[in-house]
């Protein structure tokens, strides 16, 4: 390679200005997509974004540390954006109190059942009991998940590529198997799609109404409390 | 802007220093909007600094899932051994829980408005 090029590269390789443009980029160029698509679900954001910088990885043999090392001041805001959930919360909790019935209950079913039928489906399937354990936590948000996974004996970093392969399936299935199911209220829509698809599917959620991505919200926020007291108690008394 | 970036910065600080100071399983930034919750229902609702922001914050919420997503590269060997497990413990679990919990909840809020009506 021409020496310039090389030093170029050297400096764009090690800098964090790369690794972040791309991200950037890659998002804008998949929201764009999804637009063009009438917004469908089934053009997420999150997979076209993860597919296209993927495929560049891996054309360019980047090790995922040096992209992370620029992408790390994307990944960070997830904290703040986690508090400022509080906000559609707080405005749509009138609706929340009136539903807590419903909301309790329908935590308690999701939670077990999201954890359950993946552990089961995995183990008649024959996946290595690593695989199993880092399956379990999939429906919860990523970094209590991981947290779940280390302490039950799964892969803590296997568990984050689940956990959000799990959030794509659910924000680009949940429109088409509610309407299915003729369950129309936002609420419970936004609920559902909570207690499975984590903050992926609270995205989504957002894109279909406020009141929906509220109750995602506190659908993730209550599943992930929920699943981090519960599951390591539970896979305890089943062994 | 940057005062409502600061107010979310400081929630997730105490929500951290909670969480890692009583080793609770919960990530601070949880912690944290469960205590700005709080002090919003105090106040009775949010700024319009606050709101603005968070509603920007909050209309991008897929990017910030892109950097941890990439992360799919480190386990490519291990995801090409078992993606038939995964992939169907994924898919089948995902439709499963959601309907799971879809139609529980509009089963007990059906019953909690004729309940209502009656």
């Amino acid at each position: 390679m021409n020496p310039r090029i090389t030093d170029l590269w050297v400096y764009l390789s090690t800098s964090p200005l790369l690794g972040l443009t791309l991200t950037l980029l890659a998002y804008q160029g998949a929201v764009w997509v999804n637009k063009r698509c009438g917004g469908s679900p089934l053009a997420n954001p999150v997979l076209i974004a993860v597919t296209a910088l993927v495929a560049l990885l891996l054309a360019t043999g980047t090790p995922y540390q040096t992209y992370f090392d620029g992408a790390q001041f994307v990944h960070f805001l997830l904290g703040p954006a986690t508090v400022a959930l509080a906000i559609p919360l707080y405005v749509h909790f009138r609706r929340v109190k009136a539903m807590l019935l419903p909301i309790v209950v329908g935590l308690v079913a999701g939670s077990l059942t999201a954890a359950f039928s993946a552990l089961l489906v995995a183990k008649a399937l024959g996946a290595s009991v690593a695989t199993q354990l880092s399956l379990a936590p999939k429906s919860v948000t990523t970094p209590i998940a991981m947290g779940i996974a280390e302490r039950i004996g799964g892969l803590p970093s296997l568990t984050a590529v689940l956990v959000i392969t799990t959030g794509i399936l659910g924000a680009v299935a949940g429109r088409y198997l509610f309407d299915a199911l003729g369950v129309g209220d936002p609420a419970i829509r936004g609920f559902a799609t909570g207690v499975t698809a984590h903050g992926i599917g609270t995205a989504r959620a957002f894109q279909e109404s406020e009141q929906a991505g509220a109750f995602s919200a506190l659908a993730m926020g209550m599943n992930g409390l929920l699943t981090a007291m519960l599951l390591p108690v539970l896979l305890t008394l089943l062994d | 802007m940057i005062a409502a970036l600061t107010q979310l910065l400081i929630f997730q600080l105490i929500g951290e220093v909670i969480a890692r100071g009583l080793d609770l399983p919960v990530p601070g930034p949880v912690i944290g909007m469960a205590l700005l919750f709080a002090v919003l229902a105090l106040r009775n609702g949010p700024g319009e600094s606050l709101q603005t922001t968070s509603q920007t914050l909050l209309s991008h919420l897929s990017l910030l899932f892109v950097p941890a997503g990439v992360g799919i590269v480190v386990h490519l060997s291990r995801v090409a051994d078992e993606w038939l497990a995964l992939l169907a413990a994924l898919v089948v679990s995902t439709f499963v829980s959601m309907a799971v919990t879809a139609l529980v909840m509009k089963a007990l809020a059906h019953k909690a408005a004729t309940g209502e009506k009656a």
